[in-house]
């Protein structure tokens, strides 16, 4: 067996083998609730229930989303440049700390300009969390995938010892939380009344302008040349590591506004359970959106509705919520695989 | 040959209406040849004509779709690359396949040997080879490391491992792309002997005066069809390349070179050794406007080194360079193409292009800073889109569109669309290294004549190239790279082949360093 480069794949198989794909994770997805002991089509139609069928369903999908379009952002955007950032992780939380230093800080400031601040220094502080392994592999050939996954660990244990310490909540009853918010500190609502913050907003326009970036401007041009044939671009003139460092403080940047629009938007205080790994998710969600940075928001959507789901599925039917981490896992592998497929094809001999 | 003896007609190969597709391409169309015993033929035809799948098939790495091999009168099973090496077909690669830090005789015995044996028997097998290398008169030593071993000497151990083997017919692929012409004559020498001994051989070549001066037979190949065959004593190399192309061979002619001031200079340049290839040595060079500069060497003597170093790649570590006048410590890659450096890098693939980029996007990976490409940071894509069309029309690009993907194109296109874009800017500086390798006659014709145009218009060309011929046709002076030093400029016409053959094996500098 071997495979062969297709020249042109034709339509029916760029959209065709994506929608299999799916189809197939539906069909594991309902074995998984068979093995559970459920009945398949009840768990599925739960967990499309629990994700999208009603107004509160729809509004938790879209909040659970948020966090995940930007750390799917900060992963497509590294990745176009093979600059492996494992760490969003470790720069959502560094951008959290930042937002609640600024917001629990007497600094006087209206709303809109002290939101403007927390969220400008919150990305500079991710970009400052993956700086050093990128320089470390521009300088030095240190492999980035371990660097940014051990800064993540590191990370969440200087939190637990700000949130123990010197962030500690006097008021807290002795919870490892920090103190909230001002007022003015929280991003408003969009719609009163609607449970939806102005984070998932700046999330849709962040993928926007990651998307003008990439398909209208020089840096964006570099960024692609340089993921696609750093030799090439290296020989061209481009300057390979200068665009690996201005990736990083975008990728850093985008990931650190997942924990500014967690703190100010949803929890109003930092705490260890901020983030369940939205880090690690994105790159689900940027694979799953082929790293298009438009496509991240259906993409985290969709990853958002399936956790949102389960949840509310696992309530109702007594199947695990760890069907949504393999449903996921199921789903990536597919996808990948109807990736691969529709540029090649299987050929024997 | 006159084919009178029984022996003579032996059939020891032969291929029976072999056809092989790839998606829409017909690789190989119902191809049928023989080969006999003690008889050497040449497999003529340009890049992508069909030679490499026809071997493949033999080989058993792809399924025909139609056909069969029969060797020595046996069937071979179809896809088993094992049954041909059993059969007694040995092949020599155009790219060695051997293992660097074991010695000559470990090498050859690679494979040979079950996996459960204490000790190799190395002493018998020493013994082996010495008497094949006595016999085939291929020198080298069974206990030197093969990466001590020169060029020409590790293709004389690829055709020992195949004697090892006992084969009986040797596929040579392109065998004397990487050899100097003298090394190139004892390679014929070997090949002489061995079907005096009665091995048979297919030779895979696009040269024509090696295939007239070392085969009996030559079939002709063309778009995947064996399209003439003919006896080399009733043929002529004009004839041949006629077939090949399918038509009348465009000569070049270049006029007589008008040299003006030197653009660029190095004087005394060392730049450090990498990994595989030596570093210069001691270098001085200049190239001046309307001249085009031939290097002539043996890959991997420094040719890399001085093509990196002009392309702004590599720094020197001692000397100085002089481009237009002014003393520079080195420049980077941007600042040769901002100097008017135009290069055409060696690996047009991986260097040249981005496979998977446009060709508008490659059209403009040099420039995509500058108006009108782009503004302050905002690409313009109708601009650039412009750009890519133009080259496209004035270079004679085929290719869907330029929104094509550069994989998408054959080697001669992609080539020609790198000319374009660096040479619409005008450059002073022109270094094209190996421009024409792996290219069809009719590309490499075109990117030859736009050389000379260039040159006329007044650049300073530096063209390295491996092939001798290609070399001496187009420079207007000749220096020859051997370990990273380089001769003294020969002008054109002071020098024959096999002179220039002695100073890429070495001689002539022993005095000179």
């Amino acid at each position: 067996m071997r495979l062969e480069p297709i020249a042109n794949p034709s339509l029916a198989r760029r959209i065709g083998l994506p929608v299999l794909a799916l189809a197939m994770t539906v069909v594991c997805g309902s074995l998984l609730a068979l093995t559970a002991g459920a009945d398949p089509f009840d768990t599925l139609r739960l967990i499309v229930v629990g994700a999208v069928g009603s107004k509160f369903a729809l509004l938790e999908t879209l909040n659970r989303a948020t966090p995940l379009i930007f750390t799917g952002l900060a992963v497509a955007v590294a990745f176009r440049a093979r600059l492996w950032n494992i760490g969003a992780e470790a720069q959502l939380y560094a951008g959290a700390i930042v937002t609640v230093l600024i917001g629990t800080g007497a600094t006087g400031l209206p709303a809109l300009p002290l939101l403007l601040v927390a969220g400008i220094a919150a990305m500079f502080a991710g970009a400052a969390v993956l700086i050093p392994p990128v320089l470390l592999k521009t300088r030095l050939g240190v492999d980035e995938v371990v660097t940014t996954l051990l800064i993540n660990f590191i990370m969440l244990l200087f939190v637990s010892y700000l949130l123990e310490g010197p962030m500690k909540d006097p008021a807290g009853m002795g919870w490892p939380k920090s103190t909230a918010l001002a007022k003015e500190a929280r991003l408003p609502r969009i719609v009163d009344g609607l449970r939806l913050h102005w984070g998932f907003a700046l999330a849709i326009l962040s993928a926007i302008a990651v998307w003008v970036i990439q398909t209208r401007t020089t840096l964006g041009y570099e960024i692609r040349a340089v993921g696609l044939n750093a030799k090439a671009a290296k020989f061209a003139g481009i300057p390979v590591n200068g665009v690996l460092v201005k990736t990083a403080l975008l990728s850093g940047g985008l990931a650190a506004l997942a924990g500014y629009s967690e703190v100010a938007g949803l929890k109003g205080h930092l705490s260890l359970d901020l983030s369940p790994g939205f880090g690690y998710t994105g790159i689900i969600v940027a694979m799953l959106a082929l790293l298009n940075p438009l496509g991240v928001i259906p993409s985290a959507i969709f990853v958002a509705g399936i956790f949102v789901g389960a949840n509310s599925m696992s309530r109702a039917a007594s199947v695990p919520t760890y069907i949504a981490d393999m449903l996921l896992a199921i789903a990536l592998l597919f996808m990948v695989l109807a990736i691969l497929l529709t540029r090649y094809r299987v050929k024997r001999g | 040959m006159t084919g009178t003896t029984q022996e003579a007609r032996d059939i020891v190969l032969r291929l029976d209406g072999i056809t092989k597709r790839f998606g829409p391409l017909v690789a190989n169309d119902a191809i049928s040849l023989t080969l006999n015993r003690g008889e050497i033929i040449a497999l003529l035809g340009e890049n992508g004509a069909g030679k490499t799948t026809l071997m493949n098939i033999l080989f058993g790495h792809y399924t025909a779709d139609a056909g069969q091999v029969e060797v020595f009168g046996k069937l071979l099973p179809p896809g088993q690359p094992r049954a041909a090496l059993a059969a007694g077909v040995g092949m020599v690669h155009q790219h060695f396949t051997l293992a660097d830090h074991l010695t000559v005789t470990e090498n050859i015995l690679l494979g040979t040997q079950p996996l459960w044996q204490l000790g190799l028997g190395l002493g018998v097998a020493r013994d082996k080879i010495a008497r094949l290398s006595a016999d085939f008169g291929l020198a080298v030593h069974p206990d030197a490391k093969v990466s001590a071993l020169s060029v020409g000497e590790r293709q004389r151990v690829e055709i020992l491992k195949a004697l090892y083997r006992d084969a009986r017919i040797l596929i040579l692929d392109e065998p004397t792309a990487v050899l100097t012409p003298q090394e190139t004559d004892a390679l014929f020498e070997t090949l002489k002997k061995a079907v005096a001994r009665g091995l048979s051989i297919v030779f895979i070549s696009h040269k024509l005066h090696e295939v007239m001066a070392v085969a009996d037979r030559c079939l002709v190949l063309r778009h995947g069809k064996l399209v003439a065959e003919r006896d080399t004593h009733q043929t002529s190399g004009a004839e041949l390349a006629a077939l090949m192309v399918g038509g009348a061979v465009p000569e070049l002619s270049p006029s007589t070179a008008k040299p003006g001031a030197p653009l660029l200079m190095l004087s005394r340049v060392t730049t450090p050794d990498a990994e595989a290839a030596p570093g210069l040595k001691d270098v001085t060079l200049t190239l001046r406007a309307g001249e085009i500069t031939g290097l002539a060497g043996v890959s991997g003597n420094g040719q890399a080194a001085l093509s990196d170093l002009i392309g702004g790649l590599i720094r020197p570590e001692s000397g100085t360079l002089e481009l237009a006048g002014a003393t520079v410590a080195a420049w980077s890659a941007h600042d040769a193409i901002l100097a008017g450096i135009a290069r055409i890098p060696e690996d047009r693939h991986k260097t040249g292009t981005i496979a998977d980029f446009s060709l508008t996007e490659n059209a403009i990976l040099e420039r995509y800073r500058e108006a009108p490409f782009s503004r302050k940071g905002w690409m313009n894509w109708g601009a650039a889109e412009g750009f890519a069309r133009d080259i496209i029309q004035t270079y004679d690009v085929r290719c869907p569109g330029p929104d094509a993907r550069i994989r998408l194109l054959s080697g001669g296109n992609m080539q020609k669309l790198i000319l374009g874009r660096v040479l619409e800017p005008g450059p002073k500086v022109i270094l094209a290294n190996q421009p024409v390798r792996g290219l069809d006659i009719g590309a490499i014709t075109f990117i030859h004549s736009r050389l000379i145009a260039a040159r006329d218009a007044g650049a300073a060309v530096l063209l390295i190239s491996e092939d001798l011929d290609e070399v001496l046709k187009l420079s207007d002076v000749v220096h020859v790279i051997y370990e990273g030093r380089l001769s003294p400029g020969f002008a054109r016409g002071s020098m024959g082949p096999a002179d220039l053959g002695l100073w890429m094996a070495g001689q002539g500098f022993d005095h000179a360093a």
